[in-house]
This record gives structure tokens, C-alpha cells and sequence, in this order.
């Protein structure tokens, strides 16, 4: 537990993490009102006791709304991440430990995917299905896996001709207890790191989406698509926009320190 | 060098495949044929229009030989005509592409400056105040959504002090300006989108130089400097930041899908006329031809991004033309 007291970094965006996993999984606990109540009389009230973060163009309670919002972001960002992270890694192996036109062809894929600027490959396949949570989640974590597999790729390729490995092959152990029971336990420390890193980005990728009103789909409210909401009542109301903004700028913040925090941690 | 770039001409031929093949995959994700939703989600689309494209996208024939023609289509740059207007696709992305291209240079100059005056501070003052202030500025920009900044600095430059125009990228009045107000103007238009596009950017090239000069200070040939009683400003610019400043090509080039997918919001927000928008237009009145011209448009401008960043490191740096690649 020493690491607790001098890995700053790790303190603290761990800390903001779980801050808004408890905020997102109570959600329906704190929030005062519910998400798409509609409020006739109290239309853009600015912040008070009774609105903490004021209200929208339809009198809907923005704190409530934030609070569901964070269900949104952070599922987004886990489940995102977690596609990619398994297509990464199992891509990343297979690439690294066989070799040969195999490791070609991966490699060449790879790179043809990093040719399309992500964004645009997203809204593409975005507009072509329905944009709902579950698509956003998928297409996310189809468009950023690259990063992962060549990370997988690099360290597997240096970890391959070492003695353990040899001896393993020596003992007759077959290539998949290799990769899984020798390799990827020593190379998977930077995947986790990047892993940490990539919830933010794909959660700035949502929020984008959503803010171009690509992503989720009103009522159901989500960081993103309030501040598009803002943008139209842009000098009208600074609570709309300050908030959901804030909201997302920790998180990114978070997820940031707490990956600086683990690399740090790792070593 | 003539053989290095030869090399690298053929290395692109893969990708092009790739390419054109991920942007046909793209298109036949939708559900039944491309072309019937289409026709179903966008009224404005003719019958005729919807025969064209089946005609252009040849679905009656097997699939084999529909990629083979999306592939040679994709050669000329033919993507067919947009739904909106009936125009040719090539032809709307050729009036746009210059203003993407255009601001994209300018924020990548700035950002190149910015970034390595940025970098050598914080590498001379290291753990000093300036260097910690920069390191929490250049994070602050990393971190902010580019469309929350776009808002906020909309609401207070636009409407609250009212000293930007707050949409496009020129005044109504334009066309009767004289040239210098015609530069005021632009500027006036596009400086709120060029400051949101670099303060984002900063983090990458002020942190690899920072990093990246004070480990070449450590080196050797930097004692051999000092000890032959070389000054601190000559090591400084002449030894480590030359060192330092070759792998900024290569990390500019990576960088350059992301200005291309930024460009998206950002021009959205501000409405300037661009690729990005054009783009974001095209998705939201789902005009297929214009989506998928401007998606592999955005991957041919990165591939050549990075053949020439390539050419350009190898030019600066010979030992690299002269490695197994």
C-alpha cells in the first residue's frame, strides 16, 4: 500500500474513476427527478437548490440528466475498450508469435485501418445503421484496435526468442499455451496501460458524436448530446454547456492520470 | 533514394486494395441492399436516381465483379453524383477540400511552432514553475472536448464581447472589400477554429521534445560538446534540438487523420464550408455517393500524408533510407 502515498497520479484518477462509477451505477438514487421528466413552468432556470445545474429548453432537470449521462459514457467507454482490447490482443499474437506472410498480412491490414481517419469511418458506419448505444459501442471498438495489436505485436516479437520460451517449446507445450500462459502474462501490462487510455478516447469519440446529434438519441440524455442541446441556446444559458463539458473533461482527465499512475506503477 | 522511393510507391499498392476494400465492406453493411435504404430514409432520392446507383454500384452482378468495379472506379475518383444536388461527388469535395487543406496547414505550422518553443522551455527550465505550467496547459488543451471549447470561447469572443463573427468564414459583404479587409475578414473568421484545433494539439510535440532533448542531453557526444567548451546556447540548438526535431516528421504524419476527422466538429460548429462539414451534411441527409467518396478521399490524403512524411524523414535523415525496411 506504499504506492498509495507516492503515486499521486494513480490516487487521483482512481479516485475520480470510481467517483463516477458510483455516480453512474446510483444513478436513479440521487437523481432528484427523472431524466425525460418534463417541466413546463421551470423552462432554462439557471442553477438553484431546487435545479442544481439548472434546467433545459424543456425543463428537464440537467443534474438528473448528467448523472444518467454518466451511464452512458462510462459504458461506452468500457465496453468499446473491451472489443478492441480483445480483437488487439488476439490480432497482436497470432501476428507477433507466427510470423511470416501472416505477420504481413496483419500488418498491412493494420495499417490500411490506420489510413481511414477514424472519425470519419465511424460517423460512415453509423449513418448506415441506426445510431443507438449498442452500435456506437461496437463501431468504436471495431475503428480502434490497431494500437493494441501492434503494442501485443512489439512485445510478443521480443519475448518470443527468450530462454523460457524456448524451454517451454523444449517441454512440448503447445502454441497456444505458449502465447496465453507464457507470453501474453508478460506482455500485458502496457495492453492494460492503453487500455486505460483508450476508455477516455473512445469516450470523447461518443460524446462527439452525440454532440453532432449522431450518437444517442434524445430523451435518452447523454453528456454529448446536452451540449448540443447548449449549442443552440449558446449566451443563453451557460449552465447547459459548463456542466456536461466539465463532466467530460474530468473524466478524460481521470482516465489519463490513473493510466499515467499505472504505467508508473507497473515499473 | 530513387530505389527507397520505388519501394515505398509499390508499398502502397496493398493499401490501396485495402482501402478501397474496407470503403466496400463499409457500403454493403447496411441492411439489404445500400440503395433501398437509401431511397427509404431519404425522399428526396428519384427513382432515376435510385437506377443510377444500382447501375453504379452494379448490385445485380456478383460480388466479385462489384468490387472490381468500385476498385477501378475508385482509380479515377469516380464516386458518381451526390442525392442532393445531382452533381458529380469529385466535384463538390474539389470545392471544399482547399478550405480543409488550407486551415489544416496553418493549425499544423502553429502547432510544429508552438510545440517545439513549448518544449525546449520546459527542456531548459525542467521541473522549474514554466515547465510545470506548460506541461498543465498543454494537458488542459488535451483534455478539453474541442466542441466544449468551440462553445465556450463562441459564447464569450461572439456574443458576450461580440468581437468575432460567430459563423462561416467570410462576411456577408465580402466580395466588396478591399484585399487587405478581405484578409482581416478571414482571419476575423477563422481564428476561434485555428486556436481550438492547436491548443488540442499541443501535448504530442511539447512533451516528445521536452522528453526527447533532455535524454539527448545525457548523451555522450553532448559531453564531448562541453567538454570542448562549447556554450550552452551552441549545444542547445545546434546538437540537441537538430537531433531532436528529425522525428517530428514522422509523428506529424500520424497526426494528420486526426486534424482530418477533427475537422468534422469543428467545422460543423463554426459552418465553414469544408470537407468536414461537407461530410457531416452528406451523413445527415445520408447522400451515400458523397459519404463514400469523402471516406476514401480521407484515406488516399493520409496514405500520401504519410508516403510523404516518409520521403521527407528519409531526406533529412539518410541512415533511414539505408535500414531493411
Amino acid at each position: 500500500m506504499k504506492f498509495l502515498s507516492t503515486n499521486k497520479s494513480l490516487v487521483i484518477g482512481l479516485g475520480l474513476i470510481l467517483f463516477f462509477c458510483f455516480i453512474a451505477i446510483f444513478a436513479p438514487l440521487i437523481a432528484p427527478y427523472e431524466y425525460d421528466q418534463i417541466d413546463q413552468n421551470s423552462i432554462m432556470q439557471p442553477p438553484s437548490l431546487k435545479h442544481p445545474f439548472g434546467t433545459d429548453l424543456l425543463g428537464r432537470d440537467v443534474f438528473s440528466r448528467m448523472l444518467y449521462g454518466s451511464r452512458i459514457s462510462l459504458s461506452v467507454g468500457i465496453i468499446a475498450v473491451g472489443i478492441a482490447t480483445i480483437i488487439g490482443v488476439v490480432v497482436g499474437a497470432i501476428s507477433g508469435y507466427y510470423g511470416g506472410f501472416l505477420d504481413w498480412l496483419i500488418s498491412t491490414f493494420i495499417n490500411i485501418m490506420l489510413c481511414f481517419p477514424v472519425f470519419f469511418l465511424i460517423l460512415s458506419v453509423v449513418a448506415l445503421l441506426e445510431p443507438n448505444i449498442f452500435n456506437i459501442m461496437v463501431v468504436i471498438g471495431l475503428t480502434s484496435w490497431m494500437g493494441q495489436a501492434r503494442l501485443v505485436r512489439a512485445e510478443i516479437l521480443s519475448l518470443k526468442e527468450r530462454d523460457f520460451i524456448l524451454a517451454a517449446k523444449a517441454l512440448g507445450a503447445s502454441d497456444g499455451r505458449i502465447i496465453l500462459l507464457h507470453l501474453l502474462p508478460n506482455a500485458i501490462g502496457p495492453v492494460i496501460v492503453s487500455a486505460v487510455l483508450g476508455i477516455a478516447s473512445a469516450i470523447l469519440v461518443e460524446s462527439g458524436l452525440s454532440f453532432l446529434g449522431i450518437g444517442i438519441q434524445p430523451p435518452i440524455p447523454s453528456w454529448g448530446n446536452i451540449l448540443n442541446e447548449a449549442k443552440s441556446s449558446l449566451g443563453l444559458a451557460w449552465w447547459l454547456s459548463f456542466f456536461p463539458g466539465i463532466a467530460i473533461f474530468l473524466t478524460i482527465i481521470a482516465f489519463n492520470l490513473f493510466a499515467e499512475g499505472l504505467k508508473k506503477y507497473l515499473k | 533514394m530513387l530505389t527507397y522511393i520505388t519501394k515505398r510507391l509499390l508499398a502502397m499498392i496493398p493499401l490501396l486494395i485495402g482501402i478501397s476494400f474496407i470503403s466496400f465492406v463499409v457500403i454493403h453493411l447496411a441492411p439489404g441492399k445500400p440503395t433501398d435504404l437509401v431511397t427509404n430514409l431519404n425522399p428526396k432520392v428519384s427513382l432515376e436516381a435510385r437506377m443510377n446507383l444500382n447501375k453504379l454500384y452494379g448490385l445485380d452482378k456478383p460480388v466479385t465483379h462489384q468490387f472490381r468495379m468500385w476498385f477501378m472506379r475508385m482509380l479515377k475518383l469516380d464516386f458518381g453524383e451526390s442525392f442532393s444536388d445531382g452533381r458529380p461527388v469529385l466535384v463538390k469535395i474539389k470545392e471544399r477540400l482547399p478550405i480543409t487543406l488550407a486551415i489544416n496547414i496553418i493549425a499544423i505550422v502553429l502547432i510544429v511552432i508552438i510545440g517545439v518553443i513549448l518544449g525546449v522551455i520546459g527542456c531548459v527550465f525542467q521541473d522549474k514553475f514554466i515547465d510545470k505550467l506548460i506541461t498543465i496547459l498543454v494537458f488542459i488543451g488535451f483534455a478539453m472536448p474541442s466542441f466544449w471549447l468551440a462553445l465556450i470561447l463562441m459564447d464569450i469572443f461572439c456574443i458576450k464581447l461580440g468581437w468575432l463573427p460567430v459563423l462561416g468564414i467570410s462576411s456577408v459583404d465580402f466580395d466588396n472589400f478591399t484585399p487587405l479587409f478581405k484578409l482581416i475578414d478571414l482571419a476575423k473568421h477563422l481564428v476561434l477554429p485555428i486556436f481550438i484545433y492547436v491548443f488540442g494539439s499541443l501535448v504530442g510535440i511539447s512533451r516528445y521534445m521536452r522528453q526527447s532533448m533532455i535524454e539527448t542531453l545525457n548523451k555522450p557526444f553532448i559531453l564531448t560538446a562541453r567538454a570542448k567548451g562549447l556554450s550552452n546556447r551552441t549545444i542547445l540548438f545546434k546538437h540537441v534540438l537538430r537531433n531532436s526535431l528529425l522525428p517530428l516528421v514522422t509523428l506529424l504524419g500520424l497526426s494528420l487523420p486526426g486534424l482530418i476527422s477533427g475537422s468534422v466538429i469543428i467545422e460543423s460548429i463554426f459552418a465553414i464550408p469544408g470537407m468536414g462539414r461537407l461530410f457531416f451534411e452528406a451523413v445527415m441527409a445520408r447522400d451515400y455517393p458523397v459519404i463514400m467518396g469523402l471516406l476514401v478521399i480521407g484515406a488516399l490524403l493520409t496514405m500520401l500524408g504519410n508516403f510523404l512524411a516518409d520521403i521527407a524523414y528519409s531526406v533529412v535523415d539518410p541512415r533511414i533510407r539505408y535500414k531493411k525496411s
